[in-house]
């Protein structure tokens, strides 16, 4: 059966609670999960003290300003700090999203701004999920331009109405947030592909200058790869970048009806 | 989740046994008989109020005329074959041992298959007065 519960030695235990900042005059409570691979110990919860007069708006800035001036272990993936990398996807208040681009005053209504690693994936460390699955799973789509016909000397052309399909698709920036809120994926994430590599397929699929598209489909024809999708649209939610992947699996078992009736 | 500490390559997990080709037919079919029930449900609730209070001398002759026969025979084929498909995606989705997987959609199937048969004999024989 599916595992409805977590495995005894990734059930939360205790946490510390790290002393507030002294001087800060207002300061933010952030409760972060952490886990360490090395000490044996099952994940906890910590509670740190974020002086906000001295740091950035975001909850990423908070967690910068723990690391910095709290506690230098705390371990997350950060780069861009500005929505385009997706590195710092994390559950933010019981939402996947990214932590760059989260306020931390939109979150936890003035309480604490409670910060998890994406839901049912492994975790390497701390805020640090393993990723390995996904990032075949984006692999496995293939997403490339195919074509068979002989390169033409100066470039693939496609008309402005063509380009124009490709818009709410060619966006994503594989942060895996919507996969990872997909409950359909945390139950069958081996088979079904996800919200976000599916995305993606749709996006190469219609994509007017790829000559693959059958394959394509053929490749994705699958109960479980596709059909596990059952629209509930927690994708659409979770989708720090406004998409709707549940959309673009709609139009791809569209064109597979299309194709058959 | 598939065994992550095997040596095969997270490309050679995802690809696996490779795609079946198949799942539309089942998609359409969904789809096809909820469209058929939503058609159907408001006939079907109509002929459930004649029959209410009704001795089975009164319901063979209800379920005499053609119409109402056909219409309760459609909506059960509809149902039962919906019934079907949800519950197989059901499985599909949370039972993983394969061999209970396989012995579930057996069994369900059987009880679809039951259901639908058990439902069009009695309105077989309830429509020729038997």
């Amino acid at each position: 059966m599916a595992d409805f519960v977590l495995p005894k030695n990734s059930r939360i235990t205790g946490g510390k609670t790290w002393p507030k900042p002294a001087g800060a005059t207002e300061t933010r409570e952030f409760r972060v999960y952490r886990w360490n691979p090395d000490d044996g110990k099952n994940p906890s919860v910590d509670t740190y003290h974020v002086d906000i007069n001295d740091c950035g708006p975001m909850v990423l800035d908070g967690l910068i300003w723990i690391k910095n001036h709290i506690d230098p272990t705390l371990t997350f993936r950060r780069s861009c700090r500005e929505g385009v990398c997706g590195s710092c996807a994390m559950n933010i208040d019981g939402q996947n999203t990214l932590a760059c681009t989260k306020s931390m005053h939109d979150v936890g209504a003035g309480g604490a701004v409670k910060v998890n690693p994406l839901p049912h994936q492994p975790v390497v460390k701390d805020l640090v999920p393993d990723l390995t699955n996904f990032y075949a799973q984006y692999a496995s789509i293939e997403p490339w331009l195919k074509t068979t016909t002989p390169t033409p000397q100066k470039e693939w052309k496609q008309s402005h109405e063509d380009r124009e399909k490709l818009d709410g698709l060619y966006e994503c920036i594989l942060c895996a947030c919507c996969s990872t809120s997909c409950p359909s994926y945390w139950w069958n994430s081996d088979r079904f592909l996800g919200p976000a590599a599916l995305l993606q397929a749709t996006r190469w699929v219609t994509d007017s200058r790829d000559e693959a598209t059958g394959e394509r489909l053929d490749n994705l024809e699958d109960p479980f790869r596709l059909y596990r999708c059952h629209t509930i649209m927690n994708c659409a939610k979770a989708c720090p970048k406004g998409l709707n992947p549940s959309q673009a699996i709609a139009e791809l078992k569209l064109k597979m009806v299309e194709r058959q009736i | 989740m598939s065994d992550r500490s095997s040596m095969r390559t997270p490309l050679g997990r995802v690809r696996n046994l490779g795609s079946s080709h198949s799942g539309t037919k089942d998609f359409w079919r969904q789809r096809l008989t909820a469209v058929a029930m939503t058609l159907l449900i408001v006939p079907v609730i109509v002929i459930m109020l004649m029959l209410v209070g009704r001795n089975q001398a009164g319901a063979s002759q209800i379920l005499g005329s053609l119409p109402i026969a056909i219409i309760l025979l459609l909506f059960i084929v509809a149902s039962t074959w919906h019934m079907k498909i949800g519950m197989q995606v059901v499985i599909e989705d949370y039972v993983h041992n394969e061999k209970l997987k396989l012995a579930s959609v057996m069994a369900n199937n059987f009880f679809c298959i039951a259901v639908a048969l058990a439902s069009i004999y009695a309105i077989l024989k309830l429509s020729s007065g038997v």
